[in-house]
C-alpha cells in the first residue's frame, strides 16, 4: 500500500490492511506461469475496457499528460514574469483579481495564475512520475534481493523494510527532505520516493518468496536454467502485474504527498517553476482572504489524484484472478 | 501462541534498538539544530561553541549515543528544548498520547459508523449506482490532500458558521479536572459534563478529516469481504437450505465477512495512533502528531526521539494485537 | 457448530463489555470534581477572563533562566522590576522603585522603593528583598552559570559571584527598609533601564528559598528546573500565577487582589499556545480566543474589515542586510559595500513587502532609541552610483553568495522569500551575480550565517530596552561577531568606541557620542545595511479595553488595565 505522507497518521491510504494486501497482491502474480499471464492482461483489458470508472481515470490521465506536454504553448503568459506586480501590496493584503488577458486574475507577486497552473502541471507531473519511478527502483532492487536470495539477506532486508514501515510516512518523507542542506525539487521528489521504497520492495518479495517453490520456477530450476535468468525472465515478469497497480497509485500519493510537504514548509522554495503543490502549500496563509489561490491547484491535485487512484484501483480488480470467474 | 508472541516481542525490542540508532545518527545529521533554534538572532560563534558543549552535542556520535541508551533504560529520554521547553520528553508523550487515542477512535468510530454499513450495502447491490457511488467517492476522498480538507473543515464549520471550534482540545478557563488525561472521559467521570461536551465538540472536526482515509479503506474492505463471502459455498447452501435472506444476512454473510474488516480497523487504528501531523497540525490539536511537527520544526532532539520510537514502536504492537486477535476469532489461523 | 461459537463470542463481548464498566465506574468512584467553588466553577466563561493566544509554550516562569518571548510575556503579568517602562513607549519610568539617583561616576545607584508592596506570597517587598533577589542573581553556582541558562544576566552583567569572570554587578546593600544600593564595577548606558527587563524583575525571596529556585541541573541534553520556576513562581505584579494545563495548552494567571497598583479588572488571564499562525487567526474569528500576538501583515486589512482592533505598536526593531567580511575579498572594500547600499531600492521594498507604516532605517536602531541621529538620511536609491562604485573598486560582476531563511518570519521579516527576491532583483540590476542560498532557519540559516558561510545575509533583532547598545553593541561590540568586523582594519576601533559610548556616565554627552557613531557606521564602516523598522502588531476583539501596545511588545504591555465585554 502507498505511504501515504499526506494522511501521516494512516499509512496506507490506498486500500487494505497493509500486508494482507500486499500478499494477495503477491500471490496474484504467483498464480500462474508465464503464458497465464498474457491471458490474464487480455482478459483484465476486456474488462477495462467497459469499466467507466477505469475510463473515466484513463482520461483524465491522458488529459493531464497532453496539457503537461503542451503547456509551454497553452499558457498565454510567462508564468515566471511578474507581469501584475504593480497591483500586490502586502500591507494592504492585495492580490490582483481576475482581468482582461488573466482570467484567474495574479499569484502573491504578480504573476498569471492560469499560466502558472497550465504550467505547474509539468512539474506535478515530474515530480509524480520521478518519485514512482525512484520508489520503484530502490523497492525493485530490494525486494529482488531478498526474495531470491532468501536466507539471511532476506532477513536483513526485511528488517530493514520492517524499521522503514513503522516510522510515521510523513516523518520520514520529512527527515529524508530535511537531511539535504537546501531544499529543492529534487530533495522533494528523492523525499517522496523514499517513503514508497519499502512498500515495493515488501511487495516484489512477497511475490518471489511464493514463486520461488511454485511449479513453473521449479521446473525452470530442474532444467538447469541459471538463477539469474530465473529470476530475471520468470519470477520479475510474473510480479509485474501488482507492481504496475501500486505504480499507478503512488503517482497519485507522491503527487499529494509533494503538496504535504510544502504545507509543511519543506517543499521546494524556489517558486520560479510552478508546481502545484507548491503553489497550494504556499497559498495557505491568504486561504481565508484570497481562496482562489489555493482552490485552483487544489482542485487540479484532486482531480489529478483521483485519476490516478481510478486507474489503479480498477486495474487491481481486473487483474485479480479472482474476478475471471 | 505464547511462543510466537514472544518472538514478536522480541523482534519489536529489535526493532526499537535499531530504530533508536537510526533516528539518533539521522537527527544529528541534518543541518542546524536545537542550538540554532534556541540561541536565534543571539547566536555568536561562541555562544554556539558553548552551548553546543552543554548539550554534550560536541561529543562523538557514538558516545552521544551511549550516554542516550545508558539513560533511556532508566526512563529518562531528555528535555524537551523546542516544544514544551524544559519539560521530559516522557512526560510530553503521555500528556499528548491521550490526546491522540480520543482523536484516533473517533475518527475510526466515525469511518466504521459510515464505512460498514455503505459497504455492506454496495456489496449488496453490486453495480449499482450506490455501489458506484460509493466506490467513487471512497476514492476520491483518498484523492483530496488531508490538509486541505482539514483546512475547508475547520473554515466551513467552525470559522464560517461557527457551530464547532476551531482548534485545540478544550476551550480555556473552563477550569476542567484532569484525571486520566482523556478529556472527555475526565469529564464523563467528574461529571463536569460541560467540559466533556467542550472536549467533544472540540474531537468533531479533526476526526472528520482524519476519518476520510480509514472509511475509504473499510468501506472498500467490508464491500469486497461481503462479495467473496457471497460467492461462498456454505451461503449458497444456506440459500438452497431456504433459510431467509434475513438469518443468512445475520448468521453467514456479515459474521464471516467481518474477519478482514476487524482486521482492517486494527491496522488503521494503529496507522492513526502514530500520530496525524497534518491534521492535527492545521487543527492545532495537541496530539502526538503536533508534537513531531514542532519538534521539527524546532530541531527538539529528546522529543522527536521519543516520539518516533514510540510511534514505532504503538505501530508494532497494534500489529501484533491484530495478529494475535486473528489468530484468537479464527481458529484456522491457529492451526496453521 | 455455528452456534457455539455464536454463544461464545457473545459471553466473550459480555465479560469485555462487563470489565470495562468495572473499569469505568471503580474509576469514577476515586475521580472527583476539583473544580473551585469561586467564579468558573459552573464551567463556561466567566465575565472576567480574558484568552490570549500565545504563539509558544513558555520555557518557565521564572524568568531570570528565560530568554524566550512566550515567557517573558507571561512574566511580565507576574513580575516587575525596580524600573519598567512607560506605558506605549520605551522610555525608563518608575516601578518598584519610585525614583533613583546615581553618583557621578556612574557605579553607585540609590533607588528609593515603593511602599506597601507585597509578593504573592505575602511577604514583603523591601530592601532586603532586593538584595536577597541580586544576591541570587549573581550567586548562581554550577548550571546557573551557563550562558544557555542565565543568558541575559552573562550578556548583560557577565560573570557571578565566584569572580571567574569580571562581572557588571558590584554589590546591594539595603540602606535602610526602603532604600537599596546597587554598586556596579563600571558605568554603563544600560543601567537602569536594565532592571526593568524580565530576567532581572524582583521574585519573593521565602519563595525563592521554599521551592529550591537555584536547584537548576544540566540533565543529558538540556536542562531541568527547579519547582520553583514550574509551578510557583511569586512575584509583586497585577496577576498571580494560577496553573499550568499542559495536556490543554493553557496557563491561567488569577488576579492579584492586593496588587498595589490598584484593582485589576480581569478575574483571570488565560494564555493559550497556539503554534500555528492561521490556527490563532481563526480561533479569534471564531471567538475561543479574544486577542493574539503577531497577527501576519497581510491579515491585518482583513482582521480590521472584520471588526477586530489592529494595535501597531511602534517599530522597536530593525532588519539589516549583513556582510561577512571574512571570506569574500572585495566586500572589505567599502566601495563595494556602498555600492550595494545604493543598490538595493529600499523604498520600493517597504511600500511593497513590508506592513503599514513600516519605515526605511538610515542606521541600525529606531527613532525611539536616544541616540538616534535625525540628521542622518538613508543611502539613497542609485544604481548608476553602485555601477560607478562597482567599477572603481574592480567588482563588476562580482559573484556573492546571499543567503536567506526559509521556514520562518520575525517582527522585521514578515516574508523572508518575497524580501530576498526584490533585494536580488536589485544587485542583478547593477550587474552583481546572485548566488542564491536558501536555508531552513533553524536548519542551517543561523548556523551558516554565524559561521561565515554567507557573504550577504537576511537578518534583524527586535530590542530590549531604550539604550543604543543595545543594538549596535550587541551587533559589532565583539569584534568576533558575525560581520566579522574583527578582520577589518577599523573593527577593534568600532569595537572601542561602541564600549567607550556604553560607558559614559553623563546622559547628554553620551548620546551625541552615539549619534556620532552611527554616522560613521554609515559613512564609514557599513558593516551591514539597514533596511527598515517593521511595527508588529497585536490584535484583540472590539469588546477588549485598555491595552496599550508598546514598542517592547508583550514585555512592555500589561493586562492590569485591560476589560473585557
Amino acid at each position: 500500500m502507498s505511504g501515504s505522507v499526506s494522511r501521516s497518521g494512516s499509512r496506507p491510504p490506498t486500500l487494505g490492511g497493509r500486508k494482507e494486501r500486499l500478499d494477495a497482491l503477491a500471490a496474484t502474480a504467483a498464480d500462474g506461469p508465464g503464458d497465464a499471464g498474457v491471458s490474464l492482461a487480455a482478459s483484465a483489458w476486456r474488462r477495462l475496457r467497459r469499466n467507466p470508472v477505469f475510463l473515466l481515470g484513463a482520461a483524465i490521465i491522458v488529459l493531464f499528460v497532453v496539457v503537461a506536454l503542451l503547456s509551454p504553448w497553452l499558457a498565454a503568459h510567462d508564468p515566471t514574469a511578474r507581469l501584475l506586480e504593480g497591483q500586490v501590496s502586502r500591507a494592504r493584503n492585495e492580490i490582483p483579481a481576475a482581468q482582461e488577458g488573466f482570467p484567474l486574475g495574479g499569484d502573491q507577486v504578480g504573476r498569471d495564475l492560469l499560466s502558472r497552473l497550465l504550467v505547474g502541471s509539468q512539474q506535478t507531473l515530474m515530480v509524480g512520475v520521478f518519485a514512482t519511478v525512484i520508489g520503484l527502483a530502490g523497492g525493485l532492487l530490494l525486494g529482488t534481493v531478498a526474495g531470491a536470495l532468501g536466507g539471511w539477506v532476506d532477513s536483513l532486508v526485511m528488517r530493514v523494510v520492517d524499521v522503514m514501515l513503522s516510522i510515521p510516512s510523513l516523518l520520514l518523507a520529512f527527515s529524508i527532505g530535511a537531511l539535504f542542506p537546501s531544499p529543492s525539487q529534487f530533495t522533494v521528489i528523492l523525499a517522496v520516493a523514499t517513503v514508497q521504497i519499502p512498500i515495493f520492495a515488501r511487495l516484489l518479495r512477497g511475490s518471489m518468496l511464493a514463486q520461488r517453490g511454485s511449479d513453473h520456477v521449479l521446473a525452470a530450476r530442474a532444467l538447469g536454467v541459471r538463477p539469474r535468468a530465473i529470476v530475471f525472465r520468470h519470477m520479475l515478469p510474473n510480479s509485474l502485474g501488482p507492481v504496475i497497480v501500486q505504480a499507478t497509485l503512488v503517482l497519485a500519493v507522491a503527487i499529494i504527498d509533494a503538496a504535504a510537504l510544502s504545507f509543511l514548509g519543506l517543499g521546494n522554495p524556489d517558486d520560479s517553476i510552478p508546481e502545484w503543490g507548491q503553489m497550494l502549500g504556499g497559498a495557505q496563509n491568504v486561504i481565508d482572504s484570497h481562496p482562489n489561490l489555493a482552490f485552483w491547484p487544489a482542485g487540479c491535485i484532486i482531480i489529478v489524484a483521483l485519476g490516478f487512484t481510478l486507474v489503479g484501483e480498477s486495474l487491481r480488480d481486473a487483474l485479480d484472478p479472482k474476478n475471471r470467474r | 501462541m505464547l511462543r510466537y508472541t514472544l518472538r514478536r516481542l522480541l523482534q519489536l525490542v529489535g526493532v526499537v534498538l535499531v530504530l533508536s540508532m537510526l533516528i539518533f545518527g539521522w537527527l544529528r545529521a541534518l543541518p542546524g539544530g536545537p542550538v540554532s533554534a534556541l540561541l536565534g538572532e543571539r547566536g555568536t560563534e561562541e555562544a554556539r561553541r558553548e552551548l553546543t558543549a552543554q548539550l554534550g552535542l560536541d561529543q562523538p556520535i557514538f558516545v552521544q549515543y551511549g550516554k542516550f541508551l545508558g539513560r533511556a533504560l532508566s526512563g529518562d529520554f531528555g528535555a524537551s528544548t523546542g516544544v514544551q521547553p524544559g519539560d521530559s520528553a516522557i512526560e510530553i508523550f503521555l500528556q499528548r498520547f491521550p490526546a491522540t487515542v480520543e482523536l484516533s477512535v473517533v475518527a475510526i468510530v466515525l469511518a466504521v459508523l459510515f464505512g460498514i454499513p455503505l459497504g455492506y450495502l454496495a456489496a449488496r447491490r453490486r453495480g449499482g449506482w450506490l455501489d458506484n457511488l460509493g466506490v467513487v467517492g471512497s476514492l476520491v476522498g483518498v484523492a483530496v490532500p488531508v490538509f486541505f480538507l482539514a483546512f475547508l473543515l475547520k473554515y466551513l464549520f467552525a470559522v464560517q458558521l461557527g457551530w464547532l471550534p476551531a482548534s485545540g482540545r478544550q476551550t480555556g478557563g473552563l477550569d476542567a479536572t484532569r484525571v486520566t488525561g482523556f478529556f472527555v472521559l475526565d469529564g464523563l467521570l467528574t461529571r463536569e459534563w460541560d467540559a466533556a461536551a467542550d472536549a467533544l465538540a472540540h474531537l468533531v472536526l479533526p476526526a472528520m478529516a482524519l476519518a476520510t482515509i480509514p472509511f475509504a479503506v473499510i468501506f472498500r474492505i467490508t464491500r469486497a469481504a461481503v462479495l467473496d463471502v457471497l460467492d461462498e459455498d456454505y451461503v449458497r447452501t444456506a440459500e438452497s437450505k431456504g433459510l431467509t435472506t434475513s438469518v443468512i444476512r445475520r448468521r453467514h454473510v456479515l459474521r464471516n465477512a467481518m474477519l478482514p474488516v476487524v482486521t482492517t480497523i486494527g491496522l488503521q487504528t494503529g496507522a492513526l495512533l502514530a500520530g496525524a501531523v497534518l491534521t492535527e497540525k492545521v487543527f492545532a490539536f495537541p496530539g502526538l502528531g503536533e508534537a513531531l511537527a514542532l519538534g521539527f520544526e524546532r530541531r527538539d532532539y529528546p522529543v522527536l526521539q521519543l516520539m518516533i520510537i514510540m510511534a514505532a514502536m504503538v505501530y508494532v504492537l497494534v500489529n501484533l494485537v491484530v495478529d494475535l486477535s486473528y489468530a484468537v476469532i479464527d481458529p484456522r489461523v491457529r492451526t496453521r | 457448530m455455528v452456534n457455539t461459537r455464536t454463544a461464545a463470542w457473545g459471553l466473550r463481548r459480555l465479560a469485555t463489555v462487563g470489565l470495562a464498566g468495572a473499569v469505568a465506574l471503580s474509576m469514577a468512584a476515586c475521580a472527583q470534581s476539583q473544580r473551585g467553588n469561586t467564579d468558573g466553577g459552573a464551567g463556561g466563561k466567566v465575565g472576567g477572563t480574558l484568552t490570549f493566544g500565545s504563539e509558544g509554550a513558555p520555557k518557565l516562569f521564572d524568568p531570570f533562566y528565560a530568554t524566550d518571548g512566550p515567557t517573558f510575556r507571561i512574566a511580565h503579568q507576574m513580575f516587575e522590576g525596580l524600573t519598567g517602562f512607560k506605558p506605549g513607549t520605551a522610555e525608563i519610568a518608575p516601578a518598584l522603585a519610585e525614583k533613583w539617583e546615581h553618583t557621578p561616576d556612574g557605579r553607585t545607584w540609590t533607588f528609593q522603593l515603593r511602599k506597601g508592596v507585597r509578593f504573592h506570597d505575602g511577604t514583603e517587598f523591601d530592601a532586603d528583598a532586593v538584595c536577597r533577589n541580586f544576591k541570587r542573581m549573581s550567586g548562581q553556582t554550577g548550571a546557573g552559570q551557563s550562558s544557555a541558562v542565565s543568558q541575559y544576566w552573562v550578556d548583560n552583567f557577565g560573570g557571578f559571584a565566584d569572580g571567574a569572570k569580571p562581572s557588571l554587578f558590584r554589590s546591594c546593600t539595603p540602606k535602610d527598609k526602603n532604600t537599596a544600593v546597587i554598586e556596579l564595577t563600571r558605568s554603563t548606558s544600560k543601567f537602569p533601564g536594565l532592571l526593568g527587563l524580565k530576567p532581572f524583575v524582583m521574585q519573593s525571596p521565602t519563595a525563592l528559598e521554599k521551592y529550591d529556585a537555584n536547584n537548576v541541573r544540566a540533565q543529558g541534553d538540556s536542562f531541568s528546573f527547579p519547582e520553583y520556576a514550574l509551578q510557583h513562581p511569586t512575584g509583586t505584579g497585577a496577576f498571580k500565577f494560577g496553573k499550568y494545563d499542559k495536556a490543554n495548552n493553557t496557563i491561567e494567571l488569577v488576579r492579584f487582589d492586593d496588587y498595589w497598583g490598584g484593582k485589576t479588572k480581569l478575574d483571570k488571564l488565560v494564555y493559550k499556545i497556539i503554534p500555528d499562525e492561521t490556527a490563532r487567526k481563526q480561533e479569534l474569528q471564531s471567538g475561543a480566543i479574544d486577542g493574539y500576538d503577531y497577527p501576519a501583515p497581510a491579515d491585518w486589512a482583513q482582521l480590521e474589515k472584520d471588526g477586530f482592533q489592529v494595535l501597531k505598536r511602534p517599530a522597536f526593531n530593525i532588519m539589516y542586510l549583513g556582510f561577512t567580511q571574512k571570506n569574500n575579498d572585495k566586500l572589505r572594500d567599502l566601495k563595494v559595500r556602498q555600492a550595494i547600499a545604493h543598490a538595493v531600492n529600499r523604498e520600493q521594498l517597504v511600500k511593497t513587502q513590508l506592513p503599514d507604516r513600516a519605515q526605511v532605517a538610515s542606521q541600525f536602531f529606531p527613532d525611539a532609541v536616544d541616540g538616534y541621529n535625525k540628521d542622518l538620511k538613508a543611502i539613497p536609491h542609485d544604481p548608476e552610483k553602485a555601477r560607478q562604485l562597482l567599477a572603481e573598486a574592480g567588482a563588476t560582476g562580482l559573484a556573492v553568495n546571499f543567503y536567506w531563511p526559509s521556514e520562518v518570519t520575525r517582527p522585521y521579516m514578515p516574508n523572508p522569500k518575497d524580501i530576498f527576491g526584490a533585494i536580488k532583483a536589485d544587485l542583478e540590476k547593477v550587474g552583481l551575480k546572485v548566488n542564491a542560498v536558501t536555508k531552513p532557519w533553524n536548519g542551517g540559516y543561523l548556523e551558516d550565517v554565524d559561521q561565515a558561510k554567507a557573504d550577504l545575509f537576511l537578518l534583524g533583532w527586535t530590542g530590549d530596552q531604550n539604550t543604543p547598545d543595545n543594538f549596535i553593541g550587541t551587533f559589532f561590540g565583539d569584534p568576533t561577531n558575525r560581520f566579522h568586523t574583527g578582520s577589518a582594519s577599523w573593527g577593534q576601533q568600532l569595537s572601542g568606541e561602541l564600549k567607550a559610548a556604553d560607558e559614559e556616565p553623563d546622559a547628554a554627552k553620551r548620546t551625541r557620542m552615539y549619534q556620532d557613531l552611527n554616522k560613521k557606521l554609515i559613512n564609514e564602516y557599513l558593516p551591514a545595511v539597514p533596511l527598515s523598522h517593521s511595527p508588529p502588531a497585536v490584535v484583540f476583539r472590539k469588546d477588549v479595553k485598555g491595552f496599550t501596545a508598546s514598542p517592547l511588545t508583550s514585555t512592555g504591555e500589561s493586562f492590569a488595565p485591560v476589560s473585557k465585554g
